[in-house]
Order: C-alpha cells, then structure tokens, then sequence
C-alpha cells in the first residue's frame, strides 16, 4: 500500500493504496467516479480514455503509480454540466446508441482537438481508431469531431 | 392475483387521482402484446392480463410516464414516450420519462428483444395519450362551461373560443374526476408534429457527462466485489481447487465453489447452463479480487454427457442432450460437412423439386459456412445483488428481466413479491442479456456472503463465457431451364447447435418447386440470440447465393429480386409466406433509385447489393466498396428501409447506419473459434472489432414514407449487409466469398 496525492480535475484527492492499482479502478472504485468505463482492462478498446496532463491516455493500463504529478481530467471533469463543445457536439449530432463506449470516444476526440483543432479525416481516423464501439456510431462521431472543431 | 381475461379492451383503461393533485391514467399494453405475433407464443401468467403502465400529469404540468422497457441503445426512452406525447398534445419540453420498475402487473411482459418495443406499445401508448387529453378537455369544458367539442389544444394548453386557456396540469386534477372515454379518435399520420420529427436521446446529457447510468455503474455502500472463475474450456467441470495463497491477499473477503443450479433445476427460456460450477472470488476492490483470482490453483476435469431438461417458449418442454468433448473449430467444420451430406428434416416443399432438379439445364450449387460469433458488448456482463434472509434486490442490465424473476425464486427459494428487479441502462445487449444467469451468479454469491455484491465479468470473462451466435452452413441449389428460367430452388441449412433455415422467406413463395431442410448437432458450447438470430447468416448466405443465380441467369441481381417478388405478390406459390412481396418491392425500389443503381456515372464502382426481410420489416443496402493497398473497404452504403411510421427519424437513421457498421464489422472480422475447448478469442487484440477508420465514409439512409403501424428496427437493417459485403467484393475482387470472416481471406493473400 502507498499513501498518493492525485489531482484529479483541479482538486487533490488521497488514497491509499496497492501502487499497481489501474487509474481506471482508482476512479471507479476508490473515487466513485464512474464516468470512465471498463471495457477490456488491455488498452484495447478506449472505454477508459482520460487525460494525462492533457494527452489521451488508457486508465486500465496506467498504474497509480505512474501518475506522479499528472493532472487527471475525466468526462466528470470535462466540463460542469456538458459544456464542452465536444459534449455539445456530442448532443447536436446525437450521437449516442447504448452510450457505454461514449466517455472514452469524448476524452479521445477532446485531446485530439487540443493537440489539433483542425483534424483531417486521416487525422480523427488516426486519434480515434482505439476506441471500439459496438453500436457503430463511427460516422456521427466524426461528424460531431468536426462540428466540435469549430467551436 | 384476480384475473380479468374477460374484460373488454375499454375498461383497460383507469383514471385515478394523484395525491398532491393531478391525473394518473393507467393502461394496459396487453392488447397489442397479444398482436406481437412474436410473443404469442410466449407461455404468459394469467395475471398479465390486468397490466397497466401510466402517465401521470402532475398540477405542475410536468407530464412523466414510465417506460416499461430498458434502453440499450434503440431509443425506446425517447420514442415510446413521444408516442404518448404526440397524442396526448403535449409540449414535447414538458414530458419526463423514467425507466420504470420491474413489474409485469403494471407494466407488462418488460422483454426487450425481438425489435419488438416500439411495435408492441404503439397502439396502447398512442390510446393512453389521446384518452387522458379526452379527459383534460372534459375537465375544461365543464370548468368553463363550455362544449367539449368547441375546445382545442396544442403543445399542452387547452383553449376555448372564448379565449380562456388553461395548461393541462391545471385541469390535471379534475380530470381525475372523468369517466375514461369510451371511444377516442387518434390522430391521422399526416398531423403527427412530435412522432415522425426527431427528437433528442432523453438521456443524450447524461450519457456525455459519464453520469452512472449502466449496471457496472451501481454501487451502494458496504458493497463486495465479486469475480466468477469458469472452466478454461467448454467441454470442462471444475474438480477441485487450492485458494490459500489467494484468500491471504489483500481486501479479498472469500474464494469458495458454487453451484448455480441444483441437480434436476428445470431451466426456463433464457436460462443457460454453460458452467455450472464455478469458483468466486469476492473481495473489497475489482483489482484485489483481479490480483487473488490469479493466485487460484484450479484443476479442471471432462464433463460427461448430461441432459438438461428446458421449459422453453409457450411451455414447450424440451430436453436437450450436452455432449462430452473438447470441441474445436476444424472437427466442428468437418462434423458440419458431413452432417450437410444426410437425409435432413424437411421444413417445406412445393411443387415437385426433385423433378425440376433432374430435368435442370444447369443446376447452381454453393454452401455458406458462419462461425460462432461473440456478443462483445461493450459493457461486460455484470449485475449487483443484495441477498437478504426473507427478501433480495437485483439490479443491473437485462433485456429478460420478466425471464429473470421466476428463475431467480428457485436459485434463491425466495417468493416472486420478495424479489425486487432493478433494470439498468444497458452498455449493448444484441441478444446476449437475454440470457441473465450473470444476475443468478451475483444473488447465489450475495447470498452466500450475506451483503451487497456487484458481480463483475472481466472481458475474457465475457467473451469465453459462450451464448454465441451458433455456427452455421448451408447448401443452396437453383435449378434453370434451358432458357435459363428458375424452375426450382432447394436450401439445406444446419449449424451447432440449431438450424439456421427460415423456410417460409423469400423466395419461397416466388419459385415453383422449392424445397427446404435442416439439421442440427449438439455441443457443449452454448449459443443464444445475437442481432437478428439466424436472419443475420440466411440474409448473407441467401443474397449471395441470389447474387449468382441472376449473374449465371444474366440478369441484374435487383431486377431478378423484383420478376421474382411479382410472381410472390400476383400468384404466390405454397401457404404461410411470412413476408409482403409489395413491401419487399418497395424498399427495392426505393435502393435502386436512392443508389443510382445501374446508372452510368456508378458504373465504375464496385457494388454490391442485398435486401431481406425479418422481424415484420424490410431492409436493402448497395454497399460500395473499394480496394486500398490490396484489401477492401466499404467506402459507402446507401439504406432502404420499410419499418412503417417512424417514430423518431434521426435516431432511427443512427441506428441504422449503427447495424451497417456493425455488420460490415461482423461479415469482414468477426470470428470465435475453439481448439479443444478453449475459446480462441478472449479479448479485444485476438478478436477483432471495427474501428473508426474501417467505417464507411457515408451512410444514406431512406425510409419508406407509408403509415403502415411500426415494425422493428433495431435488427432488421443488421442481415442484409452481410449479403451486399459479399456481393460488392464479389466485384471487387473477381472471387465470391463463401466463408466468413470475409477478411480472412483477403488478408491471407497478401
């Protein structure tokens, strides 16, 4: 066990805890933060995504250990109430079927249009391609990637 | 429980007021859940037959109904209560929608499968909605003292002449105090101004914000984690076990073996007995019961054969044989093909084939193979429970929760009343939640720890876990005369463990001498719905087979499609043809002309096209697709589907274009495969899904505009893509495709 100070969407939160312990299950279970979601545990699938100091990055994969002084931001911390113009964009183009996979899809295309607020195709295809979504909703998706990088 | 069967369809419907004020109008949905012609064949309790859901309007004109059937993607908490609304008049703004309880008296069969939601609620919904807005009239008419017919209303104000307005929850509460009209009249199609225009997802906000919406999401204090660990192979029982290192690791509260049925359980429809032994692991944390499970000694022993006996659909009393073995994917192929070779059970025959057959000019045969497929939601299996002495709480995600009940008063031997069922929002389905036995394994472990415990599947948990889409084959054979008409057309069909045939579809019906079979094997790997059951391989195999026989009759796949629906439509041969030729044209018809199919500015493009027809609707794409460095993509699809009215268009659209992408991803990737047992896909790097940059570019979709009553959608759109894939790479590629995965084979050439 080891004692962390993580700062998780602006604030510090402590735990204490198993250093091998996934970021994903610090927020879920230590945290109660449920936004971020479990989907294969292996960095496969994107359900996790969160942000590392602003880089999209697998919470299943990363140890609290590895954090350090990180800022975490997750899809709680994204905005207050559903503000961020992916959020928004999100809502425009209606994007969500079940909506499990959705968090993931959201931290994935908001660290892409901070490192590059004008995508290409080729370029959401790129950032995108690690989050799975069953439903299949990759066409609105990239719609509401574009919708979102004009706001 | 008193039974009403013999009331009359009116007095379905109660009003009664509110405390606090307003109107709560109670109806049932029994009417049109009997129609469902799907569910008729379900065994239901008698006591079904009093079942009401309500809309409530509150005095502060908040207008909030229950929806009786979980959401997991297919809207229906959007579009059951705008049913409602449009004919109740409200201001669409005004209206909440809450997922209601579990519970069949109020609230009906809650199955959520079949595409079957927004079909089996439409007629009730749309009476409740029309009646209580009856109501509210009368209540203003005789506040105002005015006719009832010389009152309007619109957006959820009612108005007189005069000038007198009132909000409807201002007369909420006096309506209360109205006999529930006899007779109302609903509104004619044309005048819909909720239904037919989109709506936003209700729940849209919350989903991007990560609000805790799905069963992996349910927590309550003092709750224990717990983890299943199921034997490593079909084929395998567990025979014993060493858990002393693992129980000394941190935060893990107990590693016992547990049965999930005791000997001689009878199971019901949606029961599975895949594993029925198991070890869990329960602990304070996921990754503290993930750490201890590994430390688990286990040793695993064959099974032998058993029966098991199942009381399945409309109490048909099954037994089914689980054979011993450790099955693999090569063996399964090999039994398949040889099994293809015997005397089959006939399903249908018109006319006389085997005469047609022999007197052919040429005969065209082909056989279609499909692997086990797994569900791979994205929400992994899970279900919490809190197992108290005399009473239990479930929650979690399932599409069977009705199903779930009665099973869970024998695995508990707790009463139906002291079993409370909580459905959440489900991360997916596609059949798999139908089978809830995860929910089974959750209430045993809880009960045994005696505290709340949320059972979680990891993903390979999941995937390894069985009720896959049954592996298929079937062999199809058309007979053409010399002037290469189709006189005869024979389909074989067989899978592991079930028949995949649906002998009374297209083209049964349009051919003279038809002839259908099918046969079966059994296995210890178990199977269940996925997307469309059977459908989704008939359509991939039938479309292509059909893609051949007008290419070898020189025809364009379409207008063969179209000669032989005419015939189906003005002389139809045999009896029991389960679809409309008319309907089935018309979504045709509308593809050709949406695709610009057969137009030259396309003809350069490598397209593929395919139409079918299941769960009482018709769906065709033109998939067109294109070679990039010696493998193929679909670059564009363009959707003709006839569901009647729809309710909510642009969710509608989604999903759709949601069932291209998943059957593109499932005909070019999708495989599960054993050796001796051991599924061979257990997570997402050995079992591929489509991702973003595998999607087609575009995705048209068109609607066939009528005011035929709803049919579903949420699977119909599913089958017919692997069909068109086929055909499009068909063009692309010189090769037909037998075999899926598609993709497979692509990529083995490079």
């Amino acid at each position: 066990m080891a004692k962390y100070n993580l700062k998780i969407n602006g604030k510090i939160r402590k735990v204490d805890i198993d250093p091998s312990t996934p970021m994903l299950w610090v927020l879920r279970d230590h945290l109660d933060m449920p936004g971020t979601k479990y989907g294969c545990g292996m960095a496969q699938c994107g359900a996790c995504t969160v942000h590392l100091d602003g880089t999209a990055v697998r919470s299943c994969s990363l140890p609290v250990s590895a954090i350090g002084k990180g800022a975490i931001t997750t899809i709680e911390g994204l905005s207050e109430n559903g503000t961020h113009p992916v959020q928004k964009a999100w809502i425009e183009h209606d994007v969500a079927q079940c909506g499990y996979c959705q968090s993931g899809q959201i931290m994935s295309a908001a660290a892409l249009l901070k490192d590059n607020p004008k995508p290409t195709d080729a370029d959401i295809d790129n950032a995108m391609s690690g989050n799975i979504c069953r439903c299949g909703t990759y066409l609105r998706i990239k719609e509401a990637i574009k919708t979102a990088s004009k706001n | 429980m008193e039974n009403k069967n013999t009331q009359s369809r009116r007095s379905f419907l109660k009003s009664s007021a509110l405390t606090g004020g307003g109107l709560m109008l109670s109806f049932t949905w029994l009417t049109s859940f009997k129609s469902a012609d799907k569910m008729a064949t379900l065994n239901l309790p008698e006591q079904w037959a009093e079942l009401n859901g309500y809309i409530k309007i509150t005095p502060d004109n908040v207008i909030k109904i229950f929806c009786p059937n979980p959401e997991f993607g297919q809207n229906v908490m959007t579009s059951l209560p705008m049913i409602v609304a449009e004919e109740l008049d409200a201001d669409w703004k005004n209206v909440v929608v809450e997922m209601g309880p579990h519970d069949n008296v109020k609230l009906g069969p809650q199955f959520t499968g079949g595409s079957n939601s927004v079909k089996m609620y439409w007629k009730p919904l749309r009476n409740a909605g029309a009646s209580a807005r009856q109501m509210l009239i009368e209540a203003a008419a005789q506040t105002w003292s005015v006719p009832a017919t010389e009152i309007t209303t619109k957006g959820g104000v009612l108005s007189h002449s005069s000038g007198k307005t009132a909000k409807y929850g201002e007369m909420a509460s006096k309506a209360a105090t109205i006999t529930v009209p006899k007779d109302v009249k609903l509104k004619a199609v044309k005048d819909f101004s909720i239904v037919s225009k989109s709506q936003k997802n209700s729940e849209g906000l919350k989903v991007v914000t990560g609000k805790p919406l799905f069963g992996m999401d349910y927590r309550v204090d003092g709750m224990l984690i717990a983890m299943i660990q199921h034997p490593p192979a079909f084929g395998m029982k567990l025979k014993s076990f060493d858990a002393s290192q693992a129980l000394k690791m941190p935060g893990i509260k107990d590693i016992y073996s547990f049965k999930l049925y005791e000997e001689g359980y009878e199971q019901a429809a949606f029961d599975t007995r895949t594993f029925n032994e198991m070890i869990a692991i329960v602990g304070n944390t996921t990754w503290e019961v993930m750490n201890a499970r590994k430390k688990i000694n286990a040793q695993w022993e064959p099974i032998t054969e058993t029966k098991e006996k199942v009381n399945g659909f409309g109490g048909r009393k099954i037994e089914n044989i689980v054979p011993a073995g450790l099955e693999s994917t090569n063996a399964q192929l090999a039994k398949m093909q040889e099994m293809a070779k015997q005397p089959a059970k006939q399903l249908r025959k018109d006319g006389d084939p085997e005469t047609a057959f022999k007197n052919a000019a040429v005969v065209i045969e082909r056989t279609y193979n499909a692997p086990f497929l797994a569900h791979n939601c994205m929400e992994p299996m899970n279900f919490f429970a809190h197992v108290e002495a005399d009473k239990a709480l479930v929650a979690g995600p399932t599409q069977s929760a009705s199903w779930l009940e009665p099973s869970l008063t024998k695995v508990l031997n707790l009463p139906a009343d002291k079993i409370e069922i909580q459905m959440t929002r489900m991360g997916g389905g596609f059949g798999r939640r139908a089978y809830s036995q995860f929910a089974y394994e959750a209430a045993r472990i809880s009960q045994k720890m005696k505290a709340p415990v949320k059972l979680i599947y990891t993903r390979e948990d999941d995937m390894t876990y069985g009720i896959y889409r049954p592996m298929y084959t079937a062999t199809y054979r058309a007979a053409l005369d010399v002037n290469k008409n189709l006189i005869g057309f024979h389909v074989k069909g067989g899978g592991i463990p079930e028949n995949p045939v649906h002998a009374n579809r297209f083209p049964a019906g349009a051919v003279d001498n038809y002839l259908a079979e099918g046969w079966e094997i059994a296995s210890n790997v178990t199977i269940g719905a996925f997307r469309a059951p059977r459908s989704n391989f008939n359509a991939a195999a039938e479309q292509s087979f059909l893609d051949e026989v007008a290419e070898a009759m020189g025809k364009d796949p379409i207008q063969l499609r179209l000669d032989l629906l005419k015939r189906a439509k003005e002389n139809p041969v045999g009896k029991n043809n389960e679809y409309d030729a008319a309907r089935y044209v018309g979504v045709l018809e509308l593809l050709k002309e949406k695709s610009g199919w057969g137009k030259p500015e396309n003809a350069g493009k490598k397209r593929g096209v395919a139409a079918y027809f299941c769960h009482n609707s018709y769906a065709g794409h033109v998939v067109d697709l294109v070679m990039r460095d010696g493998q193929p993509y679909v670059e564009a699809v363009t959707s003709a589907i006839d569901c009647g009215v729809v309710v909510n268009p642009d969710a509608a659209i989604n999903m759709v274009q949601g069932a291209v992408v998943d059957g593109i991803g499932n005909s070019f990737y999708g495989a599960l495969t054993h050796k001796d047992g051991v599924a061979e896909q257990n997570n997402f790097h050995n079992y591929r899904m489509i991702r973003h940059n595998e999607a087609p570019k575009k995705i048209d979709v068109h609607f066939v505009q009528n005011e035929i009553d709803p049919t579903g959608l949420g699977e119909p759109p599913f089958p017919p893509v692997f069909g068109a894939v086929a055909n499009a790479l068909f063009k692309a590629t010189g090769k037909r495709f037998y075999n899926q995965p598609f993709k497979m084979e692509t990529e083995k050439k490079v």
